[in-house]
Parts: C-alpha cells; structure tokens; sequence
C-alpha cells in the first residue's frame, strides 16, 4: 500500500489509446458494449425464467383463483410491439446514417413506450376497482409482481432511450448514436419477448 | 520437513480419533441399520482418500521439496493417468452411491401395515394425534384451531370424533416392532421432528403435510427434537417418545380421551375457573414457551410472583404489575418493556374473558414466601 | 443499458486529485482494494460475532449473550461469511485486480460500471450494518431466512430486521451483476493479442465461470428477496401459507414454503461454488507457482471448472432432502450431486500431482496452498455423506453439516485468501510481507481450524443439532459438552491470531522489504507490469502481447527456471515450453 499510496504518474506516460489492439477507441468500444448487453441479458432472463417457473409452482395450490386479465393488457401489447418496430425502424435508420428517420423512430419508440406505460397502470387501476387487489389471491399477485418487474426494466430502458435521445440532438459522432441505437433497439426486443412470455403465460397458464 | 511430519500427524491423528472417539452414534432404536452402514461405508471409503491423498502430498513434499540445484520435471499432462484416477474416482462414486439409492428407495416406500401417527409442530412444542379405532385421522384446518382444539380438527368430521389429541407438551407414545408413518403438519413455521437414535428426519412445513416411517425397534424413552431452525426457542422444542411393548400401548391408548369426549367434556366446563383456563390458554398460545413458572429465568420473565411486584422498565422507571399492566403487557409488550428482556414478544389479541383468565392464573401462581407480606423482594421499595 | 450508454463518458485519464484517484476511482486495481478492505471489514464484524456464539457454546453459564442475540449473529455470521467476506472478496477484490492483469488490459471494459459495482456493494454493507440499530436488531432466522419463520414474530428481528436484510441483498445483487457483467465482458473482449482462452491462468477461469454464475444464480436469491418483502409488507401469500403464529391468524394463504427453499437453493448452491471455483483457481496457481511445476492436467483443469459451474445449477435440491419435498427427488439429486464429485476430485489429483517431481519451495503462500488441500479434501469428502441421500437424512441439520461446509467453503476458500494475499501482495504494494508472522499465522490458522472442525463432525454423528443455543438433552454426552468447551477455546485463539495477519498486512504495506516487480519468479501477465505496483493503464506504452501458456516453469533447455508468458518462442523446432493448445505440445517427458 505505500507504493500505492506514494505512486506517482509523472513516471510514466500512459496513454490508454496508445495501443491499437486493445479494447478502447470506438470500434473496441462498440463490440465491448454490444457483448456487455447481451452478457446483461442472461440475468434478466434468468430473472424473468424464475418468475415464471415460480409461477408455475405456485398455481398449484388450491387458493388459485385464475385472475380475469383485463382488456387493457391486449392494448398494452399492442402498443409495445408497435414501440419495438418504431425501434427497429431507427436502428435501420441508423445503420444507413439517415439521422432524420433515426430522430422519427426514436420518437415514436418513447411515445409508444410511455403509452404502454400508462396503459399497463391503467390495467392496474382497473383491476384494483374490480377488488383484484394484490394480496387477495397469487395469481393477482403474480400479475401485479410479473408486469411490475418488467415496467420498471422498460422504464430503465427509457432512461437509456433519452440518453440516446440527447446523442442525437446533442450532435454525437454517428458511430456512437449507431452504437446507442444499436444497443437500444436490442434491450427493447428483448423486453418484448419478455412481455410475450409473460403475457403468454398469464393468458394461457392460469 | 516440518510440514511433512505435521501433515503424517495429522493423518494418524484423524483415522486415531475416528477408531477412539467417545461421540459416536447413539445406539440405534428404529430399523434403519441402513442408515448406519452406509455412514460407515462412506467412513471407510472417503477415509481411505483421505488418508491416500495426503500422504502422497508427504511424500511429494519429502522427495520434492527445494534444495539446490533441484529442477521440476516439465510434464503437462498425461491422458492415461488422468483416465486411470477419472475411472477409479467413478468406481468409488458408484459404490456409495448404488447401495445408498436402494436403500433410499426403502426409506421412501412406507410399508402398507404402517400405523399412522400425526405430529404437529408449533412454536415450540410437539402435539400428537392418533387415529382412534376408524383408522383415519379427521380432517383438519387452521380455521377451526382454538385453545380447546389446539390442532385445528374438524368438529364436523365423523373421522375426527374418536381421533385421540395428546396437547402440545405431552409424550408421543409408540408400541414396539410396529412400523409407524408420522404424518406431520406445522401450525405456525417449518419444524422437524428427529429422534437421533431412530436415525430418520423429517420437516413439518406449515400449509402442507409431510411423512416419513420407521420401526421403532426397542423399548424405552427418546428424546424427540426439532432440528429445523424455528425461531427463538427452537433449541427448547423437544418432546419425549415412549416406546412399549405393544399391551401396554394398547392399555395407555385406551385411557385417552377421544376428540369427542373432549368436545363434550368442554360443554361442562366451569366458567369460574379461570385459573385453570388461564392455565390451558397459556400452555395452548405458547406463552410457556418464554415464560417459566417456577421462577427461572427464559426469552421473557417469569411469571411465578410476578403479580404485585414492582417491575423495572427498560427506562429504569418502575410500575407495579397490577391487572392493567399485564393485561397491556399482553396486548401491547412492548409499551412497559421489562428492563434486560429482549423485545421478542409479539402482540396478542385475546378477547376480554381470556385475558381475565389470564391475569387470573398469573395471579395464582405465588411461592409461599412471597405470601408473606413482609418478603423483601415484593416490598422493600413500597 | 444506462451504464452502457454512459461508460463512454469515462474515458481513461490521469486521476487529478486523491479523491478521484482513490474515492471515485475507475481504477480496477484501487476498485480491488476498496472491495477488498471493505469484505474484510465485514468479514471481522462476522469474525467477532461467531466468537460471541463459541463463547456461548462453549461456555453456556456465562450468560454473555441472549438466545434472541445469538440467532442474531448465528444470521449476520453466515450471511457475512458467504455473501459480503467470501463472494466479494474472490470476484470484487481477487477478480478486479487480476482479470485485467492477467489477461493483458488496461483496465476492465466498463470503469464507470465497475465503480458503480463498489459504492453499491459498500451501500449494501452499511445496509447490513444498519439493521444492528434497527428496531428489535438484525433479522435472526438464520442465513437461510426461511419463510414463514423468517417474517413471523417467534424470530428475532421479524419486522425490522428481515426488511433491511433483505434490502441490502437486492442491492448486493446489483453490485455483483455490474461487477460480474464486467469480469466476464473482459474476460471475453480485453485479452491482448496472443491470450487465447486456454492460455488463460486458472485464476482467471475460475473467477470467470463463478461471475458468469453469478449472473445466473442471483437473479434467483433477487427474486426470492422481492417475494418475500411482499409477503412481508404487503399481505401476499407467495411463500405464506395460512398459520397462527403466537397465537394469531395471519391473512396469509396457501403459499409455499418449498418455493422458497426451492429458489433460496436455485441461487445457493451455484452460491456455494461462486466462492469455490475462484479459490481453485488461485491456488492452482500457487501450487503451481511455488512448485516451480507446470500445472498438471491444464485442460482437464479448465473443463472441470466449467463442468463443475454447470452441474451446480442441477444439484440444489439435495438442500432439501428432509425438507418434506417429494421424495423421488431425492434420487435425482442424490445422482446429480455424487456426479459432480468427479471433476471435483479430478482437480484435486491435479494439485498433488502438480506437486509430484516439483521444486517445491514451501513459501508462506505455498503453506495456504497445502492447507488448502488438506481442508477441501476432507470438506469434500464430508460432502459425499451428505449428498448420498440415504446418509443425509440422519445427518441433515446437525453439526456434521456444520462441520462439512465450514470446512468446505469456509475455512478452505479462506486459506486461500491468505495464501493469495500474501502470493499477490508484493504485486499490490511493492513490498514483501513478512514472513515469520506468516508461518506463525499460517499454522495457527490451519491447525487451529482443523482442531475445530474435524471433531465437529463427530459431535454431527452422535445427533447434535444445528443452530441450538443451548444442549440440554440427555443423549448429549457431557463430554460432548466439554469438546464445545474446549472447541470455543481454540476457535477465539483462531480468532485473536487474525490479528496477527491484519498487523502483518499494515506493518509490511508500509515497513516490507521491496519486492521488485516478480519476486516469485512467476510467469503470468500480472508479474511483468513495468511497474510495481501497476500504474494506471498497467502496462506502459504498449500492451504485452502472449505467445505461450501461463505454465512455463522448468521448462528444459531454458536458462532461467521461468518463461514469462511474454516471451516469444524460440522456433517451430524446440516443441518444450509451447502452450498447450499448440500442435504437438504433448510434453511429456
């Protein structure tokens, strides 16, 4: 600890971009984060596998009362696979350099994003006026801890949505809004599936 | 060096002990002498690896050890060596593992002759229940469970009339040579009912009904223990296991009171008797569980002469233990917490005719010498 | 995606002031030691509470502590021990230090993400602690926080307690995915030109596939914690099913206990070898390093790491054994679990016979290496009782468990804490520890613990139940009760001689004899930075480039008995000292 702590940089120039071969500089950088997303999506899938598999344990107690799934939960699906495709409009957008169509499909992604946001509460309210509360019965509350999990990894995916958002307007190289757009648009789809899972599982299984 | 001659200690130290050892198994009272073979089967087969590995590792050391000059051999690998351990590894798995599942498949087998004998856990006593002459043990549901029907037994069940209910606190009796299957449920968390000399466990998981079987192969009394962590007084949670000839199970099983003698007998109580029922509410909510009385010290105080004494709260203050402080003791325990107690008693709410009956059987139990008005520890500070 | 995003915010530059360079830093090397003095931090809180029990085993009339106290700190003392000592220390501390070097980067793929890794898991911790000055203390259902017991009133710390414990694990869990997320990245995208996979040093196979675990097997213990926070506060009946507990009706109904054990074990077993498969690693390279041995059987080594990951995520259920699941599981994973013994046994035939026809110097941290061995051959063997079903069930929840899984992944990983401490310290510092507090340590340490434990088994044997606070049983032997006596004895002279290690640690950090940059002789990356200790970036102007295995000692024919992994080959001709992924490399002489 007393190098460490006595250390001084002024005895050596370290340049991290001085080597072409290692990760940094855009290119390295890109595939690094390409792989670090994909790496991120073994646990939510194995989060979201757990769910379900808990699920499927847990419906076969004699207190199972199958919970109506209200109608909002179609327009929610609706809305979500309409953001995903707003997304993958952008990232072909952005493959091709056209920041116009990128700046359209972003925005569309987020508007459809928040709608089904909203329209998944909305499913919530409803429920909660017809007495479907949380803890009356598990498959009410499978749904409410199933669409909650996932809403809040949508609503962390808008926070990396806006910083693409500001990339863009905020007049970033093209490499790394493609980058951003890229990752984005993978982490979507994935929730997508995620949601069809889940959706499937709550409609079918129950 | 030194390494060497403290690991070939270690070695002769080990196998020394295990021929020495004054802790070893009880002697066995159930029919599994399976259990008890396979231990020492995987004795004698690990304990030879054991001692094969760390000799060679002396050895290594003693021959290989640095002194100058010395040069390692460069040496990757070698396939054939690595089959070789890989095969005889498989052979020594396979030799524990073969006997171990077919002896296992007994154990999950319970045979058709089996008596049935219900267990229920509770914090942190064992009930029983035996099934009467209709051979089936009544229906049962946390809904019906009362102080007068501490397991829950449905009163409307045929099946469940002539069920005999030992209370928590009583002995579980079982007559010899006669396979048992313990069908066991839990009233509140998972508990495990184990009798170390019948070798075979199991937990009782609260919400579901668990079992396992064995023989009892000899007559005497056992120490029946819970060995699945349940909270504050599961080191307490114990019961005793009576093993008799079978005449005499017969006799001690026809002195019980069936549940529906018990139902009707509970029609005549008398009312007045509050410190009897105080009594069986405290045995049946487990408020014995951390309160003694007799005067010892456990998880809450103890109730014996507690009734009028001045009692130290945990602000130094004092109050004296009337009717209104136990009952909000009871109510509310952590409003006046007694001073060096820890805060573990939950609240309870008792209707008004049982906490009467409550502060009534506290109020009973006086030693002698605190009836006597001028005993120091009640009075000094009045 | 967040971190993602902004990691490019972060580029590499020079650290300006101490509080970015060793507060806020994105160094993986200060990162390392933050997670480091932080896990052992913790670690003595737990070292001090499982004193606090011995005392009161061994001692039962001293009356220091209450039974509500000692669930308490049986608790804290596991959960410490496995999650936030054990966990964070071989992938925030070992795993953050030597990934980057050992594989040749400048730093891990995400700094940003790799800071936000420590300040959670440092919040996580203060957490923990928090939950000693909550109402009623911290949660005392043991580290497997079983429901209902673990939220109902007979359990120490039922409201407060479980609450703040389970919180601080979600935000464990979110540091140990970020932190993992990195190691694996990095593990698969910074290896500089010429680390091929299979020349990577057991060291960093081990921490790799435990994080790449890790990001599967949390997910389960996240899950479990959310379900049961709901159970906790909100009335939901996941794990809950309809009790009365002292004396009360919960609005609780027909939730499942078992899902719980099942989800707790999804996560616990893989747990267990999280804190494993690194400490093979590191020892292997200690073995072979302080043999002066190529390790025996790289290949087997390697695919025994990953065999052994995979089949942990198949094993679970033999946890449960006496759980009341059903019982034809017990097959399944009876077979499951005596499988995975094989690769475990085939990497301990490989340690020993690293050391056959070695040079071995029996350095301090050679002595932890061998302690090591010693420790896990006789934990892993104990685990072959209680994995075989049939010896399980009377064995299940008495101190025979005890005794195997704190030999197993207690006591064993942490010698190799030790031994990789004082093997890596001199790369961390510049400075050599001292070597007499070493041995002196050392075998205080491993004999001390083998005294404890090996008996311990014994005590398991006659019936003696876990997590009992006091044995007032007839078929109890007082004998039985003077062994915890005198087990209680040797473990707080264990306990008090960690000091010797921590005033070996400071004393040499400031007062050691200089080092130099590989005072082992080693051949691995990390030994041949251009300075010691690294400086930020690592490697100077240039990244070394690999051209052979991390295994080249004794190589014949070379002049010194090392080859650094760096240097080149000498010519197709001369087939000694390649890797062993090369054509023709069998070796063997």
């Amino acid at each position: 600890m007393s190098h460490w702590v006595k250390y001084d940089p002024s005895r050596g120039t370290l340049d991290p971009d001085g080597d072409g071969r290692s990760w940094q500089g855009p290119a390295g950088r890109g595939r690094a984060a390409m792989r670090g997303l994909l790496i991120f999506l073994l646990p939510l899938a194995s989060m979201f596998a757990l769910v379900i598999s808990a699920y499927m344990m847990r419906r076969h107690v004699g207190d199972w009362q199958p919970i109506p799934l209200p109608w909002q939960v179609w327009l929610s699906t609706v809305l979500l696979v309409g953001s995903s495709i707003a997304f993958e409009v952008a990232r072909r957008a952005a493959a091709l350099g056209h920041i116009h169509d990128i700046r359209r499909g972003l925005l569309g992604t987020g508007v459809l994003a928040v709608a089904f946001l909203g329209s998944q509460l909305w499913a919530w309210f409803h429920l909660q006026e017809q007495g479907y509360y949380l803890a009356a019965n598990p498959a009410n509350s499978f749904f409410y801890l199933m669409s909650g999990l996932h809403g809040l990894h949508l609503i962390a995916g808008l926070v990396a949505w806006s910083k693409t958002r500001s990339a863009l307007t905020g007049g970033a190289d093209v490499a790394s809004v493609q980058l951003y757009v890229q990752l984005c648009a993978i982490y979507w789809h994935f929730l997508l599936v995620v949601w069809l899972l889940l959706f499937g599982v709550l409609f079918w299984v129950s | 060096m030194v390494l060497a001659i403290i690991l070939t200690i270690i070695v002769i130290g080990s196998v020394a002990f295990h021929l020495l050892t004054p802790w070893t198994l009880t002697e066995l009272g159930s029919n599994w002498q399976s259990m008890d073979a396979m231990l020492h089967i995987s004795f004698a087969i690990t304990g030879v690896v054991f001692v094969a590995v760390t000799l060679f590792m002396v050895l290594a050391i003693v021959r290989y050890r640095h002194r100058p000059g010395r040069k390692a051999q460069y040496s990757p690998d070698s396939r054939r060596l690595e089959l070789w351990l890989l095969g005889l590894t498989t052979v020594g798995i396979v030799a524990l593992l073969a006997p171990g599942l077919v002896y296992y498949y007994d154990f999950t087998r319970t045979p058709d002759d089996a008596m049935r004998v219900e267990v229920v856990g509770e914090q942190w006593r064992f009930a029983f229940r035996y099934p009467g002459e209709s051979g089936q043990l009544g229906r049962t549901s946390i809904e019906h469970v009362t102080s007068d029907n501490p397991l829950g037994l449905d009163p409307g069940d045929p099946a469940s009339q002539d069920d005999i209910v030992i209370p928590a606190g009583g002995d579980l009796h079982l007559p010899v040579d006669q396979p048992v299957e313990l069908v066991m449920r839990a009233r509140d968390v998972i508990h495990s009912f184990f009798v170390p000399e019948f070798r075979a466990k199991m937990d009782m998981v609260p919400g579901m009904v668990t079992s396992f079987w064995f023989t009892p192969t000899r007559t005497g009394t056992f120490e029946a223990l819970c060995a699945q962590h349940c909270g504050v007084g599961h080191y307490n949670m114990s019961a005793t296991v009576n093993v008799m000839e079978r005449e005499a199970f017969e006799d001690w099983l026809g002195e019980q009171q069936t549940f529906g003698e018990h139902l009707a007998a509970l029609g005549d109580r008398d009312e007045d008797d509050e410190v009897s029922w105080g009594r069986e509410l405290a045995t049946s909510e487990g408020c014995m569980a951390c309160h003694s009385d007799d005067g010892s010290r456990d998880v809450g105080p103890t109730w014996l002469n507690l009734y009028g004494r001045e009692v130290t709260l945990e602000d130094d203050s004092t109050v004296v233990a009337d009717e209104e402080y136990i009952r909000r003791s009871i109510t509310d325990p952590r409003a006046q917490l007694t001073k060096g107690y820890p805060p573990a008693m939950p609240a309870y709410d008792f209707d008004d005719d049982e906490l009467d009956a409550l502060v009534a059987y506290i109020r009973s139990l006086q030693d002698d010498e605190n009836n006597n008005p001028d005993a120091p520890d009640t009075n000094a500070e009045r | 995606m967040v971190t993602v995003a902004s990691a490019d915010a972060h580029e590499h530059h020079e650290p300006q002031s101490f509080i970015t360079k060793y507060v806020w830093s994105q160094d993986h090397k200060v990162i390392a030691i933050q997670y480091s003095l932080t896990a052992i931090a913790v670690g003595l809180v737990a070292l001090v509470l499982s004193g606090l029990m011995r005392i009161q085993l061994g001692f039962p009339d001293s009356g220091l502590v209450d039974a509500s106290s000692y669930y308490q700190f049986m608790t804290l003392h596991g959960m410490i021990m496995v999650i936030y000592l054990l966990t964070a220390l071989f992938l925030g501390g070992f795993g953050n230090y030597l990934i980057p070097l050992m594989v040749g980067a400048r730093d891990m793929v995400f700094p940003y993400l790799n800071m936000l890794s420590y300040w959670f898991y440092l919040v996580s911790v203060l957490v923990l602690m928090a939950s000693f000055f909550v109402p009623d203390g911290p949660t005392g259902a043991g580290w497997t926080l079983y429901p209902p017991q673990a939220i109902t009133g007979g359990t120490p710390g039922a409201d407060w307690g479980i609450l703040t414990m389970l919180l601080s694990l979600a935000i464990f869990i979110v540091a140990a995915t970020m932190g993992s997320l990195n190691y694996v990245t990095t593990v698969l995208q910074a290896r500089t030109k010429g680390m091929t996979l299979m020349r990577m040093p057991l060291t960093v196979w081990g921490i790799f596939v435990a994080s790449i675990m890790a990001l599967l097997a949390f997910p389960a213990l996240f899950v479990a914690a959310v379900m049961m926070m709901l159970d906790a506060t909100m009335g939901t009946s996941f794990f809950m099913p309809a009790i009365i507990a002292m004396g009360q009706q919960l609005p609780h109904e027909g939730g499942s206990p078992l899902l719980f054990q099942h989800l707790f074990w999804f996560f616990g077993h893989p747990e267990v070898y999280i804190v494993a498969l690194p400490a093979f690693g590191l020892v292997s390279d200690l073995i072979s390093t302080h043999a002066r041995k190529n390790i025996f059987g790289y290949h087997m080594m390697v695919w025994a790491i990953v065999i052994i990951g995979g089949l942990s995520f198949f094993v679970w259920a033999h946890h449960m054994y006496v759980s009341g699941m059903n019982l034809s599981f017990g097959f399944f994973f009876a077979i499951s679990t005596l499988v995975i013994a094989v690769p475990t046994a085939i990497k301990v035939y490989n340690w020993i016979l690293t050391l056959w026809k070695g040079d071995i110097h029996l350095t301090v941290p050679m002595l932890y290496a061998i302690g090591f061995v010693v420790t896990f051959v006789v934990g892993g063997l104990t685990g072959l009782f209680l994995g075989n079903v049939i010896v399980d069930i009377p064995l299940a929840d008495t101190y025979f468990v005890v005794a195997h899984f704190h030999m197993v992944m207690g006591v064993a990983p942490i010698l190799v804490v030790f031994g990789g401490i004082h093997h890596w310290f001199p790369k961390v510092t510049g400075r050599m520890m001292n070597d007499t507090l070493g041995r002196l340590h050392f075998w205080i340490t491993f004999l001390g613990t083998y005294v404890i434990f090996f008996p311990m088994h014994y005590l398991g044997v006659l019936g003696m139940p876990r997590r009992y606070f006091d044995y007032d049983y007839e078929f109890i032997p007082q004998s039985a009760l003077d062994l915890n006596t005198f087990i209680t004895i040797v473990a707080l002279v264990v306990a008090a001689a960690q000091i010797l290690f921590l005033y070996n640690m400071i004393w040499s950090a400031f007062r050691g004899r200089p080092s130099g940059g590989n005072p082992w002789g080693a051949t691995s990356l990390e030994w041949q930075t251009p300075q010691t200790p690294p400086g930020h970036g690592n490697w100077g102007p240039a990244v070394p480039e690999v051209h052979r295995w991390a295994y080249d000692y004794n190589v014949p024919g070379a002049s010194a008995d090392f080859v650094p992994q760096t240097e080149p080959q000498r010519g197709p001709s001369q087939g000694h000292g390649h890797g062993p992924e090369q054509p023709g490399e069998k070796g063997h002489s």
